[in-house]
Order: structure tokens, then sequence, then C-alpha cells
């Protein structure tokens, strides 16, 4: 149930906040694309007796990364095969991925998108003759799953009208869960395991961000689907303007603190997502080069991507850099070499491109034009529309800049970094990917019994999209169910009090409370740390050392040496942070969440000795890609009892031949 | 780019309990002054120009001022939702006006089908709840049949 909201000048946190203990056999932790599918799946095959609850720290009708929309559904299988599927991800990952897991999801995401439609998403579709129709005139082809044929942009993606898909998708998982069984406007803030079982899943601990509450929730199985890691990193705009993240910023890295922090194995954290994008707005640019055909130039003028020198550095990473489709991070590559050699800025000639487009079509038909151009910012990237009327920016008549952003860490768009999880049970897959408890396996859980996740949760597949991730919420949602079946016995415990879990989730408070009257400027105390602050430590500290846009993405051993340092030190120093407000509180958390989350990020990179990822980023003491010793995943676990990390190899197994 | 709210134009909701703009903004930024019960942005810097804020105003007091650090004085985008479909004007800097709308949905609000009396048969199967009742099989890599 939504809770009423209050003003946060009123409501200053207070020491003794009040406690909620609760009890149910499944939480889901997050209310976005992926815990929308859990939300949706798991009354269909839950018995009446088991319960259920929801939490999210924002309003499911807008919250996670869909919330301005998309304009597009970025993974459709439609005609074409899961193998291919499987294919395509694998060559933009540079080879190494969980082909179980891609599969897998790569069998159910239609059924996502076809409920899609039924809810009310408009999906463009192709008229008899060809053209394109947009998600209401379209209607009178029929739908996908009746046999209409969409608009793809890429062999992958279809259009849609998405200002409100996060709405309409939030509308069906509402309904399916019951009102009753969401709280949202509340974070977790810790994972807790059980008493007796010490690898497995018993609770979690949350605050309200809109009264004075902690609650305490015991389960039986747990889905933690909190989306990605943004502003782990200093933005290119660092005055008001970092808001304007490409990420949204609100996912703070809970999926994978949450989950490490209880010891659940992390894999392939060294990848990143520095996507290139209309630069300061952070406007997509995939329509631009699917849709529009449109070519990026250097400073130039030239078409650098069809040159020979650019050619000759694909080879170097053949097979992934000669396929028929240049993997995400060597056309940053490309970009950045012509950046570094004085050959910028990059430049998406929009110009050309319309005026090509343009040759063929009548006045109607280009007015319909210009409106598509518009409306995949509108539906999606508001700001950047405003960018271009504010610098009176038609792209008809005037050519923008494009330029890769700062790292973000997800697993469910063009990276791959997330938990390490069980595929499904199929004789197909391999033993070393599939594990569950008692000798019975559960898809998409982690190494911690009872802990599931998906969408940007769920390390080495990406390309889930939107629509993968709800489809690979609603899989995880009936592992779950089945879990919950399997240890009806199973009684959740936890080693810490109600009051033991305010003083965990109340210590900034307590801190700020303690020692706040000592000085006359509240966010300048000895004793204490404000999240602001820490924020600023924390993205100097990447930003210089961790391979930021500071140095073009490069990094060294040594740098992460320093930076790991000034990582631990803010990992003590984050004991003294202080919160005065809820809203505070919340920022106080997320900080920490994002701490750990970019410090397991670093440990992976100064692990694999070797460039994987080039235009992502670059260690520069092993620039190249070494496929005798690094063709594996490389795994990381933090032991919550010894509270020390191990990081180690895992074989990459090949299902899917080329 | 920043939300900001018109001091004339916000209600405070109407003095409810739950303000529209409170409700909705996915990084908790829209906070209600309680002397004046007027709205306002408390963390511009974090402000993602979602503009769920700006749609959700029941009296349009939401608007979005370009971020200091690059967008030009003097531009604007704002959305009118319908029920169906949004209308966006869009102000350039030297006065140029451009109109779009776009369908949002093809069904009514608040009755997505979320098929609340679909109970699935096969819990050991891997087949999700709706495949499963429309007779849809679990497919082998074709590698590998
Ligand atoms: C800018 C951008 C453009 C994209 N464009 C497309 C596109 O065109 N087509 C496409 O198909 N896909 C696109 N995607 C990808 C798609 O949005 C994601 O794959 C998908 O949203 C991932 O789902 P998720 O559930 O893992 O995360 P999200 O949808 O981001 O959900 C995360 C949820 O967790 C909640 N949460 C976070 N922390 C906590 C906590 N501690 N406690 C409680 N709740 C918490 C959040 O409030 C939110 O509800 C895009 C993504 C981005 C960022
Ligand atoms: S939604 Fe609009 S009217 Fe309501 S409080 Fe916010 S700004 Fe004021
Ligand atoms: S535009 Fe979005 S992020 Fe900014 S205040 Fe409004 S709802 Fe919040």
């Amino acid at each position: 149930m939504a809770l009423p909201n209050k003003p946060k000048g009123e409501l200053k946190a207070v020491r003794d906040p009040e406690v909620e203990e609760r009890e149910v056999d499944i939480l889901v932790v997050g209310g976005g694309m992926a815990a929308c599918g859990t939300a949706f799946e798991l009354k269909k095959w839950m018995s009446d007796d088991q319960s259920v609850l929801l939490v999210d720290k924002a309003a499911m009708e807008r919250s996670g990364a869909v919330a301005q929309g998309l304009s597009a559904i970025n993974t459709y299988i439609g005609s074409n095969s899961p193998d291919d599927y499987v294919r395509m991800v694998r060559n933009d990952l540079m080879g190494i991925v969980r082909e179980d897991l891609i599969f897998d999801l790569g069998c159910h995401v239609d059924d996502s998108v076809h409920l899609f439609e039924e809810w009310g998403l408009p999906i463009w579709k192709k008229s008899e003759d060809g053209k394109n129709l947009d998600g209401k005139k379209g209607q009178k082809m029929g739908t996908l799953k009746g046999g209409a044929t969409p608009v793809r942009t890429g062999k992958w993606q279809i259009m849609i009208n998405g200002e409100s898909y996060k709405r309409i998708v939030a509308e069906a998982a509402k309904l399916a869960l019951g009102e009753d069984n969401i709280l949202e406007r509340v974070f977790i803030v810790e994972l807790l395991l059980d008493k007796k079982n010490e690898n497995q899943i018993a609770g979690a601990i949350g605050i309200s961000v809109r009264e004075n509450k902690v609650y305490l929730i015991k389960c039986k199985t747990m889905m933690v689907a909190c989306g990605g890691a943004v502003n782990i990193y200093q933005p290119r705009s660092v005055g008001e303007g970092k808001g304007r993240a490409w990420y949204p910023v609100w996912n703070s890295g809970s999926t994978y603190y949450l989950c490490m922090k209880v010891g659940a194995e992390l894999s392939m954290m060294e990848n990143r997502f520095t996507p290139a994008r209309f630069k300061d707005g952070y406007g997509p640019v995939g329509a631009w080069f699917l849709l529009f055909k449109a070519k990026a130039l250097n400073g130039l003028g030239e078409n650098y991507v069809g040159s020979a020198a650019a050619k000759a550095e694909l080879e170097n990473y053949a097979p992934y850099g000669t396929a028929a489709i240049t993997p995400t991070c060597l056309r940053n590559h490309l970009m950045l070499f012509e950046m570094k050699a004085g050959r910028g800025p990059i430049i998406m000639d929009t110009v050309t491109a319309l005026a090509e487009i343009g040759k063929t079509m009548d006045k109607k038909e280009l007015k319909h034009l210009e409106s598509e151009a518009w409306e995949d910012f509108l539906d999606m990237t508001c700001g950047q529309a405003n960018l271009w009327c504010a610098t009176n920016t038609e792209p008809e008549k005037k050519n923008s800049e494009i330029m890769p952003t700062e790292p973000y860490l997800l697993g469910s768009h063009s990276g791959c970094c997330g938990l390490w999880t069980s595929g499904p049970d199929y004789d197909w897959v391999p033993d070393a990917y599939k594990w569950g408890h008692n000798g019975k396996v559960y898809n998409r859980m982690t190494t911690v019994v009872g802990l599931f996740t998906s969408g940007d949760g769920v390390g080495c597949s990406g390309h889930k999209f939107s629509s993968g991730s709800h489809a690979e919420g609603r899989m995880a949602a009936k592992s779950m169910v089945r879990f919950v079946r399997d240890n009806k016995d199973y009684k959740p415990e936890v080693a810490i009090s109600a009051k033991e879990a305010v003083d965990i989730a109340y210590k900034p408070v307590r801190t700020y409370l303690d020692n706040a009257a000592y000085t006359t400027a509240d966010d300048i105390n000895p004793a204490y740390m404000k999240p602001n602050g820490m924020m600023y430590r924390m993205m100097k500290a990447t930003h210089e050392y961790g391979a930021g846009t500071a140095t073009y993405y490069l990094t060294t051993s040594k740098n992460l040496e320093i930076v790991m340092e000034l990582l631990q030190t803010m990992r003590e120093d984050c004991e003294k942070l202080a919160a005065g407000d809820l809203h505070e509180l919340m920022r106080a958390w997320e900080i920490l969440h994002r701490i750990w989350t970019v410090e397991s990020h670093l440990r992976h990179i100064q692990f694999r000795k070797e460039t994987r990822y080039p235009g992502f980023y670059y260690q520069a003491d092993y620039p190249q890609q070494d496929d005798a010793n690094w063709f594996c995943f490389t795994n990381s676990k933090f032991d919550p009892k010894s509270q020390k990390w191990d990081t180690f190899k895992r074989d990459y197994i090949k299902i899917i031949p080329d | 780019m920043p939300s900001f709210v018109i001091t004339e134009k916000c209600d405070g909701c109407k003095g409810g309990d739950k303000t529209a703009c409170m409700y909705i903004c996915p990084n908790d930024l829209m906070v209600l002054d309680p002397n004046d019960m007027k709205a306002y942005n408390q963390e511009p810097d974090q402000c993602w120009e979602c503009f769920s804020c700006v749609k959700i105003c029941p009296t349009q007091a939401i608007e979005v001022r370009g971020y200091a650090d690059f967008v030009p004085l003097g531009s604007s985008i704002m959305p009118m939702m319908g029920t169906e479909d949004v209308m966006w004007t869009c102000k350039f800097r030297n006065g140029t006006i451009k109109r779009f709308k776009f369908p949002i949905r093809t069904t009514p609000e608040g009755q997505a089908n979320a098929y609340t009396s679909l109970k699935g048969k096969d819990l050991d199967s891997n087949l999700l709840s709706t495949e499963e009742a429309d007779g849809y099989s679990i497919v082998k890599p074709k590698a590998l049949a």
C-alpha cells in the first residue's frame, strides 16, 4: 500500500523510530521491470496460504530505469532464433557469457512483449505496403502475438510509443500482486542470513523514506532486483547537470551491495557500460544509427568508422571486431581513438541522414519523419529535446556532437556485470552452471540459498533490456515459488533483534543527533560526514584512478592500488555517515551501496590481467586481450563471516557453436 | 535540467496528505514546504529530468529549466497528458515552436489484464503461466537438437 507523503522539512529523522516486523514467504526487493515481472507471475503459482511482499524505494508507476518511458523494446526474438540471440550477445560482450542464461531468456522474452501489447503499450507495425505505422494506427494490423509485423530498427529491436511503458507494466504488476502486498517508499539497506543455516537468506532491513520507521522483514526466499549503479564515477557535468547521467540517478548499486554483503558470488563485475550518446543531454543514438542510418564523423568530417585504419584496428579484435555488428565497446574504442589523436569532436551527421531519407518522401511523410526523430528523445530523454530547443538545433539543419559517458554498472543493457546465478534445469546446461538446494535446481538463484535476482542483477548475460528483464523476473518468480514449496519446513530466523535492526539502519541519524550541535554549519563537522561529501570523495577517487573519463577510461595496476586504499578509508569513514532527515538517511545508505559496488568493480579490473573491453576501459599494464589466460569468468565473493574478499576464475563453457 | 515549481500555480495539492509530485518522483526530490504549502525540488542537482512530476501535477505548476551547466536559457518543452496521447510543445530559444502528439496507451487506464484468475498447473516445468495456458512448449538450442 502506498503511504501518505509527508514533507521533508517537517519530518526530521528521530533517534528512535517505530519498528515494524513482518514475516512473509516471498520478499521482492525493487519495483522495476524485473520486479514487475516477478509481481505479475508470482500469484499464478503461489498457493492461497503463501504470502508475499514487494518493497520499492519509489512509486512503481515511475520507478527504475523506465520511469520516463522508452522508445523501443530492445529484445524481441520474433522470427529470429534464440540460438542467434545467444550468438549476438556473445559477440557484443567479447565472447565470455553464460549461454544457458541467455538462451533461456530468449525462449521467454516474447511472451512478456505480447503481454505489454495486450496491456495497452502501443507497438509500431509495418503496413501491408511496408510503411511504418505508429502504435495507434498500427492496431489495425493486429497484434504481434497474432502475427503482425513489428517495425525493426535492428535485428532485435522493435519501435514503440513508450511514454507510459512503466505505468502500464506497473499497473499489471500491482493488480496481479494486490496493493496490500506492496510497500512503496521503503529502501532496503541490508539483507540478513539465517541464524542456523549460514548460507541461507532469511530477511532484510528497510527504512521508510516517508516516516520514521524501520522494517524488519523475514522471508523464506527473496528476489533482489534493484537495477544497476550510477554516480559511482564523476559525471561529465558536475554542477546542476550532475543529475543528467545517462543511467537513472536513483539506482545506487543496491542489487550488488545487498547480495554481496551476505556472501553471494559476483561475476564479471569488471564489465561496465560507457555508452556513446548525444553530448551533455545523453539522448539515445540507436534510432539515429539504425532507423535514420546516420553516420558519425570525426572533427575532420571523415566517416572514421569506414576508414582503413578503423578496419585494421577491428581486425585486432577478431572474431568480435570483424563480426557483422561491431561490439559496443569497440565502437567506443574507435571513437576514443579519434578523440585522442586530436581528430575530435565526433559529430552525428543528422543533416545528411534526414536529407537522404527525405529524398523519397512527400511532405506529409517528411513531417512524420521529423516527429519520429523528436519522439525518440521525448519518450525517453526529454532533457535532450530541451537541449536541442535551447541550442536552436533542428536535426535536419544542424548536426549534434556525440561522446561516451561516464561508466555505469549494469547487467541488462549492453553490459554484463552482476550476480553469479544458476541456469535452468535442462540436460544441455552444464553441471557447473546449475545449482540449488537439497538436490534441486533453482533457476536464477544466486550462490546464497533462497536468494534470487533478475534483470540488471544477473551477471554474464547482457542485452536483456526492458522486455528481457521483465521475462527474467517472471522466470525467477516461478523458481521462488518452487523453492517455498520444497522448503515448507524452513522457518527463517535472523540473528538480530528489532532493536538491533534499528541500531543498524538509524546509525547515521544517531551520529547526526549526537554531534550536530557542535558546529554552526550543519554539513561541516569533524565528527561526521554527510553523504553528499562522501559522494564527491568517491567520485573523485574513481574518476582519477579507476579509469573514469579523466583518463579516457585508462587505469594501471598502481592506480588501482591507490584507489583501493582510498576506498578502504572511505568504507571506514562511512561508519561516521550522518543524516538529519529521512531523505538524507536514504542518501547515506545509497552512498555506502555505491562505494562497495564500485570497489567490487575495481577489484575485478585488478584481478583480470588483460583488457577485455577496449572502449569501456583499458588496463595499461595489460593492454591486450589474453585469451590463453583470461578466457574465463572472473568471480568474487565477500565472506560475511571473515569479512574478506576472494577473487577467482570460473570456466567459460561454450554451448552454442558459432 | 531541474524541475521547478511556479509559486502561483501550486496549490499544494489542496492540502491533502499526499501531493502528486512527492508521490511520483523516483528520486524523492519533490517536497512540500509546510508553511506556505507549496512544493519545491529539494536537490536540483539530482534531478534526472524525467518529467514524471511535470506530467502528474494537476495544476501544471511544474516545469523544467535546463541545467545551468550546459543549457542556454529561453527554451522549454511541456507535455500535456491525455488518456491516450501525450501532446508536447517544444519552444526553441529563437522562438520556433514545434508540437508533437504521440500515443501513450491503447487501453483504458486501470484495466491492464493481470490474469488474476489464471492459475498455473505444472510448477515443475519451466513454462511461464501464460505460456502454459497457450500450449507453448520449451525448445532446445537448435544446435543441440
Ligand atoms: C537510459 C536508458 C535507456 C534504455 N533504453 C531501453 C530501450 O530503449 N529499450 C529497452 O528495451 N530497454 C532499454 N533500457 C534498459 C531497461 O530499462 C532495463 O534493462 C530494465 O529497466 C532493467 O530492469 P531492472 O528491474 O533490473 O531495473 P530497474 O527497472 O531500473 O528497476 C530497479 C528498481 O529497484 C528499485 N530500488 C533500487 N534500489 C532499491 C532499494 N535499495 N530498495 C528498494 N528498492 C530499490 C527502484 O526504485 C526500481 O524500482 C534502457 C535503460 C536505460 C538506463
Ligand atoms: S503536484 Fe503540483 S500542485 Fe501538487 S504539490 Fe506538486 S507542484 Fe503543487
Ligand atoms: S523531473 Fe523527475 S527526477 Fe526531477 S524532480 Fe521531477 S520527478 Fe523528480
